[in-house]
């Protein structure tokens, strides 16, 4: 396992160069000059080369990805334009509300799935299992920016029961009780769509396990119906269950994006997005890439979790 | 068999409601609609059922019903030309990869290995920002993203085939890869494409009506649901319609084609049916 664990860190080294120049190519290979971009057309042609050699534009490209690199390995992700603050504080300050939420969002997916799966499995075709297929259905048809509205409306603003946006309250002393409560809307709206996902993904599973010769044998044995679910057959779909948690745990990272949009939400992808209109290429170069590595990370630890669950897989 | 029969009649609801959004969008022009561009300050966020907006009006006085029927060209038009774009790269690099090993193979798949080693919708905007706002360059972006899943899914197909006797009689038979290609794998790939293809839409109408929420996609006032709803965020207090109305466009729409798309799935490949 600890031979494992130092090669998939090995190898995350040619992954964080590709992704390193993704993240720089896509925002310096694009038709159309950075500078004249940021400056807007009234710019004039001082005040554009004047930028340009800021930026280091003048360099051949390779020279730029290399002086970009270095600033990166040294923790200088580049002073922000809008801002005119480092992108490191700017954007690692922003990172703990985008993990407050992401983390929210996929500890209630998974939870919920895996409950809303099983329940689904042990009695297929049942009411509940039947309300599970639409939802799942309406999950992966809803726009997850709409649904965010839609909650805010109702909770809200007709029933006034939860903060609409923000991640605390404006005059008050914060603390965990105003920080749940700002969450709760935030983090339904960006589960829903994971959780009918892993929930649909947890009954197939369930379903074919359960019908395996093993769980028959424990039943024969006479064992509690409690007990072969979750010891015999939770335990042995947990392999698939924690393969697609990996996969959502990305598009949530991505979805965080547009949830944060919607609810005010102090985190990275707010901040990418009004680093976008406010053509700030430093900054957003600084979180797609502070995004990008907590994903090839959390691949990362859902490759380690399989070893953990299923000692049968070897990584040899 | 009768559940089957359930998920067929839902299919032809779904494809009717389809068929309705997609005339209603081609006709738009001869509809006899109000100019959806039209600003009348007096009439600003009327609610639905006003005399001469069956919809009501959103913050510029501008005809709802009007602006849905013409977003839903802009939506739908973006919606499946990415969907077809990403599809017809993806499947020329799924060719590529796929009967050709050796260097093309290596590029082709760490290319989309990187590619999908973000998150999709980050990748897009990120793509979005190098390029600037704006629908052409949303779709740009979507269409780059949307790739990789097509190389993998061709790729995978025509690796199994390309082994197999009917290509090895082929070319034992001195057909070239061309032929070989165009008459022996390529047919085996059209259902499997066109059941992602007719997945993959839906999924995309999403994504760009979600860059356009952003204010990435489409800008103003061309209409457009993703943008519709952006607008009228602002003014979800006074006046929920103007952001409920084109959530419930994209939803429906969306989820007609997931019907379509499902229903196509088990006609064409009756081996994945499921419940």
């Amino acid at each position: 396992m600890r031979s494992y664990l130092a090669r998939r860190l090995l190898l995350l080294v040619p992954v964080l160069v590709g992704v390193s120049v993704v993240v720089f190519l896509v925002l310096h290979l694009s038709p159309g000059d950075p500078a004249e971009i940021m400056l807007g057309s009234q710019a004039t042609q001082e005040d554009l080369a004047r930028l340009r050699r800021e930026l280091g534009l003048t360099e051949p490209l390779h020279v730029q990805y290399v002086h970009w690199v270095a600033h990166v390995a040294r923790g200088d992700l580049g002073r922000s334009i809008w801002m005119k603050r480092p992108v490191l504080d700017e954007v690692l300050n922003r990172y703990k509300a985008t993990l407050v939420l992401t983390a929210s969002g996929l500890l209630l997916s998974t939870v919920g799935g895996i409950i809303l799966g099983v329940a689904s499995a042990v009695r297929p075709h049942s009411f509940l299992d039947r309300m599970s297929a639409v939802t799942s259905l309406f999950g992966a048809s809803m726009p997850v920016f709409w649904l965010g509205i839609v909650l805010m409306v109702v909770f809200s603003l007709w029933l006034g029961w939860l903060p609409a946006s923000g991640m605390w309250a404006p005059y008050g002393e914060g603390g965990l009780r105003d920080l749940l409560a700002h969450l709760v809307l935030p983090a339904v709206t960006l589960a829903a769509a994971s959780l009918t996902i892993i929930a649909r993904l947890t009954r197939s599973t369930m379903l074919e396990i359960l019908s395996q010769d093993y769980i028959r044998t424990a039943r024969a044995k006479g064992l509690v119906e409690q007990r072969v679910v979750f010891r015999h057959g939770l335990k042995n779909a947990l392999v698939p269950i924690v393969t697609v948690v990996g996969v959502q745990a990305g598009y949530l990272l991505g979805g965080a994006v547009l949830t944060e949009t919607v609810f005010a939400w102090p985190g990275v992808g707010l901040l990418m997005v009004q680093g976008i209109l406010a053509r700030d290429f430093p900054l957003v170069q600084g979180c797609v890439l502070v995004i990008a590595l907590t994903f090839v990370l959390i691949n990362l630890a859902v490759d380690l979790l399989y070893a953990w669950l299923d000692p049968r897989i070897q990584y040899e | 068999m009768s559940k089957r029969w359930g998920r067929n009649q839902l299919a032809l609801l779904a494809m009717i409601v389809l068929a309705g959004v997609v005339l209603a969008a081609c006709l738009a022009p001869y509809l006899p609609l109000a100019d959806p561009d039209a600003v009348d300050t007096v009439q600003r966020l009327r609610p639905p059922f006003t005399l001469g907006h069956l919809l009501g009006t959103d913050e510029f006085g501008r005809d709802l019903l009007s602006r849905l029927v013409w977003g839903a060209r802009v939506s739908l038009l973006a919606g499946a030309a990415t969907a077809a774009a990403a599809m017809l790269i993806g499947v020329l690099l799924g060719v590529l990869s796929g009967y050709y090993a050796g260097w093309p193979e290596t590029v082709i798949m760490r290319l989309t290995d990187i590619l999908m080693a973000f998150p999709y919708i980050l990748l897009a905007i990120a793509i979005v920002a190098g390029l600037g706002p704006g629908l052409r360059n949303a779709m740009i972006a979507i269409a780059i993203v949307g790739f990789p899943i097509y190389t993998r899914l061709v790729r995978g197909i025509v690796l199994s085939v390309r082994g197999r006797e009917f290509v090895e009689a082929a070319r034992a038979l001195g057909s070239t890869d061309r032929l070989i290609l165009a008459r022996h794998i390529v047919p085996q790939l059209l259902s499997p494409v066109i059941v992602a293809f007719s997945l993959d839409v839906g999924a995309k109408i999403l994504a760009t009506a979600g860059l356009s929420f952003l204010g990435l996609g489409t800008q103003p006032p061309t209409a457009d649901w993703g943008s519709m709803l952006a607008t009228g965020r602002q003014f979800v207090i006074l006046s929920p319609h103007v952001v409920l109305l084109p959530g419930l466009a994209i939803f429906v729409i969306v989820l007609a084609l997931n019907l379509v798309g499902d229903a196509l799935r088990d006609f064409l490949d009756p081996r994945t049916y499921s419940s």
